[in-house]
C-alpha cells in the first residue's frame, strides 16, 4: 500500500515516469569528471591557519582588501584585514572552529580547527544549471567553474542555488558583478598552480588531478594516527614534502559525493557539519529540477499538444462569440 | 433557473439599458484624471521614483537589504512572483471565457486583462531594478547566451516577456474601439484566437515554472514549502488568485469608480473556486504528510506561524464559498476574495522568502527604500489603470449610487 502511494506520488511529481535504469545512467553521466579534471585537497589537520593562502589569493586574482578597522588605521593589506567570511572581495577564506576552551587542535570538544572555504567546483554545479545567460560555465576538460561578467545579467539565481553560498555579488558597486574562486584558471593556463596552493607552506592545500587527490585523501584516511607522514606540498605529485604527525581523521572525504561530487576535497578531524559545511545528498538539486522540467517539456510534446488544443478551443469560442454578437446586432 | 432569471432582471434594472447586448458592453468611465486621490498617488509614485534613481546611481547595496544569503527580496517575491499571480486574473478569465466558452463572464474579461498587463509590465520593470547587470538582460534573448536547456529562469523570462506582448494585443481591442479604425479591429478579430491560445499557454508554462525555480534552492527552502509539486502549486494558486483578484477588483471598481457590480457573475464565478482550493489543499497536505514535513511547524515559530496563516486564509473562504447562500452576500464575496489573494500571496512569499533559510546567521527584512520602490511601482500601476479605465472601454457601465 505504501509502495503504491509512493509510486503514485512519483508519477504525479515527475509528470512522467522515466525508466529507472535510464535515470542512473544519466545521473552518472552528469557527475562524471574528465580524466584531466583538476582540483584542490585541503587537509584541516595540516593547516596552521597562517592565511598565506588568503594573501596569495588576493594577489593572484588582483582582489581589493576588505575594509576593516585595522586596515583603515594601519594601512595593512590583505591578511590582517580578514573579514569573517567569503565576500565579494574575498574568494578564499580560512575560518576557525572553536569549542569550549579551544585548547587542542583538531579536537571537536574543547578544541579547534581551521577550515578553508572557496568554490567547490562541483561535478554537476547548480550555479551553471540555473544561470539563464551561461555566464557560469564548467570547463569540459579541467572542470573549473568559471564566470564571465560580460554575459552575466546579475539575477543572482546562482546565489539562490549554490548550497555552499559561494557566488558573491558586488552589492556596493552600481555596476557590480559576481565574484567567485575560479581556481586561478588564468594561472593554470600558463602552467602554474592556484595561488592558495602555491603559497601554502605546510601542504594543507595541494593542487592536482582530482583523481590523484582522491587517492591521496583515501590513503591519508587509512594511515595510523600518531605516525608521521611526508605530506606533499603545493601539488599532489610534488617531490617537495613536509613531515607532520598524522591526526585521527573523520573517516570521510568531504566532496567525494556531496551534490554529485566536487573537485575541492576536504579532510578534517572535526565533523564537517561543525565546520559549517552543509550536509548534502549525493546528487545536485539541478539534476532534480532538470529531470522534472525535462519530463514535463520532453520534446515540447506536452506544450505543443496543449497549444493545439487551446488554438482549437479559442477558435471555436471566438467564432461563437462573433456569431452571437452579429445576431445581437441584427435584433 | 428561476434564480438566474430574477438575477437577469435585476441587472437590467440597475444597468438601465433596454437591449440585452448593451449590458455586455464596456464603457470608458470618463471624468477628470487629476483628482485629489490621483495626486496623492502621484506623490507616492514620485517618492518611489526617487529611490529607483538612487538604486541605479548608487547600486543595490545602497537601496536594499539584499545580501549574499538573501539575494532575492521583495522586488522578486512581491513584484514578480506575487504581482504576476494577482495579474493571473487575465489568464484565469481567458481560460474560462475563451477555452471553456463561458461567454457570460465576458464583462469581467477586459479589466482582468488590463490588470494582467499592468501586473506583468511592472514585474518586468521590477526585474530591471533588481538585476545587478540589467544591461545584459538582453543576453537572455540571444541564442548564443541563453541557457534554455537547463535554466528555468530562462524559460520564465521568455514566457513572461512574450505573454506581456500577447497581453498588449489582447487589450488592444479596447483601444481600437475608442480610437482606432474598425477595419484593423475586424482584421485583428480574425486572428485573435491565436493570441488567446498563447495567452493561456504561456501563463500555464511560466506560472508553474515560477514554482519549479525554487526546487533548485534545495534544502535552503523549508520542507513546508520545498516540494517536487511546486510547479503544480504555483499553477493552481495562480488560477485561484486570478479568480479572487477579479472579485476584489470588481468590488474596488464598483466602490471607487461607481461601476455596476456584476454580482450575479461573481456569485457564479466564486462557485467553483472553493473546489479548486480543495483540490490544491488536499494534494498539498497529502504531499506534506508524505514528506513528513509537519515537524518543522513546531521548530521554527516564524515559518510555522506563516504556514498556518497561509492555509487558514485558504480554508476559511473555501468553507464560506461552498455555500450559495453565503456567496450571495456581498460582504462574504468581498472578504473571501481578499482572503484568497492574501493566502496565495503569503504562500508565494513563504516559498520565496520566509521559508528560505540559506544558512545560519543570514537574515533579511526589506529596507525602507526597497519597500518604497515596491510601493512606487504599485502606485504607477494604479495611475495607469485609472487613466486607462477613464478613457478606454474596459469596465461595465457607471451607475449612480442611490443616496
Amino acid at each position: 500500500m505504501k509502495l503504491e502511494r509512493r509510486d503514485f506520488m512519483k508519477v504525479i511529481s515527475a509528470g512522467a515516469v522515466t525508466a529507472t535504469t535510464a535515470k542512473t545512467v544519466r545521473s552518472e553521466a552528469r557527475t562524471a569528471l574528465s580524466e584531466d579534471a583538476v582540483g584542490i585537497l585541503y587537509d584541516a589537520t595540516v593547516c596552521i591557519g597562517c592565511k598565506a593562502c588568503e594573501v596569495a589569493c588576493k594577489e593572484y586574482n588582483d582582489m581589493p582588501s576588505s575594509s576593516s578597522y585595522v586596515n583603515d588605521q594601519f594601512e595593512v593589506k590583505n591578511v590582517w584585514d580578514s573579514p569573517d567570511d567569503l565576500d565579494a572581495k574575498t574568494l578564499n577564506k580560512i575560518k576557525l572552529y572553536k569549542d569550549g576552551d579551544g585548547s587542542v587542535k583538531d579536537r571537536e570538544k574543547d578544541g579547534f580547527s581551521y577550515i578553508k572555504r572557496a568554490c567547490m567546483h562541483c561535478a554537476d554545479p547548480d550555479c551553471v544549471s540555473v544561470c539563464p545567460v551561461t555566464a557560469l560555465t564548467k570547463d569540459p576538460v579541467t572542470g573549473i567553474v568559471s564566470y564571465d561578467e560580460t554575459r552575466c545579467c546579475g539575477c543572482r539565481y546562482c546565489q539562490i542555488a549554490c548550497q555552499y553560498l559561494i557566488p558573491k555579488f558586488e552589492y556596493d558597486d552600481p555596476l557590480g558583478q559576481i565574484q567567485k574562486c575560479q581556481l586561478c584558471s588564468h594561472v593554470i593556463a600558463e602552467g602554474g598552480i592556484p595561488g592558495c596552493c602555491e603559497a601554502c607552506p605546510t601542504g594543507a592545500s595541494i593542487y592536482g588531478n582530482v583523481h590523484d587527490l582522491l587517492d591521496e585523501a583515501h590513503q591519508r584516511l587509512d594511515m595510523t594516527p600518531g605516525t608521521t607522514y611526508d605530506f606533499p606540498v603545493r601539488m599532489v605529485d610534488s617531490k617537495d614534502r613536509a613531515s607532520h604527525e598524522v591526526h585521527e581523521y573523520v573517516n570521510y572525504v568531504y566532496g567525494e559525493s556531496e551534490g554529485g561530487g566536487t573537485q575541492y576535497l576536504i579532510l578534517s578531524a572535526v565533523p564537517f557539519g561543525e565546520l559549517g559545511l552543509p550536509n548534502l545528498p549525493d546528487h545536485s538539486n539541478a539534476s532534480v529540477t532538470e529531470k522534472l522540467q525535462h519530463s514535463l517539456y520532453k520534446g515540447m510534446i506536452a506544450p505543443a499538444a496543449l497549444f493545439v488544443g487551446l488554438l482549437y478551443a479559442a477558435h471555436q469560442s471566438v467564432k461563437y462569440h462573433n456569431r452571437s454578437d452579429e445576431e445581437g446586432a441584427d435584433e | 433557473m428561476s434564480n438566474e432569471d430574477s438575477g437577469n432582471r435585476k441587472i437590467k434594472v440597475v444597468g438601465g439599458g433596454s437591449a440585452g447586448s448593451d449590458l455586455h458592453k464596456s464603457y470608458p468611465i470618463g471624468g477628470p484624471i487629476m483628482t485629489t486621490p490621483f495626486k496623492v498617488i502621484m506623490v507616492i509614485a514620485a517618492i518611489g521614483l526617487f529611490f529607483m534613481g538612487k538604486r541605479f546611481l548608487l547600486g543595490l547595496g545602497a537601496t536594499s537589504n539584499l545580501s549574499h544569503g538573501y539575494p532575492w527580496g521583495i522586488w522578486i517575491a512581491y513584484d514578480v512572483v506575487v504581482g504576476t499571480a494577482i495579474g493571473s486574473g487575465g489568464y484565469a478569465m481567458a481560460l474560462l471565457v475563451y477555452i471553456f466558452n463561458k461567454g457570460k463572464y465576458d464583462p469581467l474579461v477586459r479589466s482582468a486583462l488590463l490588470t494582467a498587463f499592468l501586473g506583468y509590465l511592472f514585474a518586468g520593470v521590477s526585474i530591471v531594478i533588481d538585476t545587478g547587470r540589467y544591461w545584459n538582460l538582453i543576453n537572455m534573448f540571444l541564442p548564443q547566451y541563453s541557457n534554455i536547456t537547463t535554466s528555468i529562469m530562462m524559460e520564465v523570462a521568455i514566457s513572461v516577456a512574450t505573454y506581456t506582448l500577447v497581453l498588449i494585443v489582447e487589450v488592444s481591442p479596447a483601444f481600437l474601439e475608442r480610437y482606432g479604425n474598425s477595419k484593423l479591429r475586424r482584421r485583428l478579430q480574425k486572428v485573435i484566437f491565436v493570441f488567446i491560445a498563447f495567452g493561456v499557454l504561456l501563463p500555464t508554462l511560466h506560472q508553474s515554472s515560477l514554482g519549479s525555480m525554487m526546487i533548485s534552492a534545495g534544502d535552503k527552502l523549508s520542507p513546508l514549502w520545498q516540494s517536487m509539486m511546486l510547479p503544480f502549486y504555483f499553477l493552481f494558486t495562480a488560477l485561484i488568485m486570478g479568480y479572487a483578484s477579479v472579485v476584489v477588483e470588481s468590488f474596488a471598481a464598483s466602490q471607487i469608480l461607481n461601476t455596476r457590480l456584476e454580482k450575479r457573475l461573481l456569485v457564479k464565478l466564486t462557485g467553483f473556486v472553493p473546489y479548486l482550493i480543495l483540490v490544491y489543499l488536499v494534494i498539498r497536505f497529502a504531499d506534506l504528510v508524505y514528506q513528513g514535513a509537519f515537524g518543522v511547524l513546531f521548530q521554527d515559530p516564524l515559518e510555522g506561524t506563516s504556514f498556518i496563516v497561509e492555509n487558514l486564509l485558504f480554508i476559511v473562504p473555501m468553507i464560506i464559498l461552498f455555500s450559495k447562500d453565503a456567496r450571495n452576500k456581498r460582504v462574504n464575496l468581498f472578504f473571501s476574495g481578499i482572503s484568497i489573494v492574501l493566502a496565495g500571496a503569503i504562500y508565494r512569499f513563504n516559498t520565496y522568502l520566509i521559508g528560505f533559510d540559506p544558512a545560519p546567521g543570514w537574515t533579511y527584512f526589506p529596507a525602507f527604500s526597497e519597500i518604497f520602490i515596491t510601493i512606487g511601482l504599485i502606485s504607477f500601476e494604479i495611475m495607469i489603470y485609472l487613466i486607462v479605465v477613464k478613457r478606454l472601454p474596459i469596465l461595465p457601465k457607471v451607475v449612480f449610487k442611490k443616496a
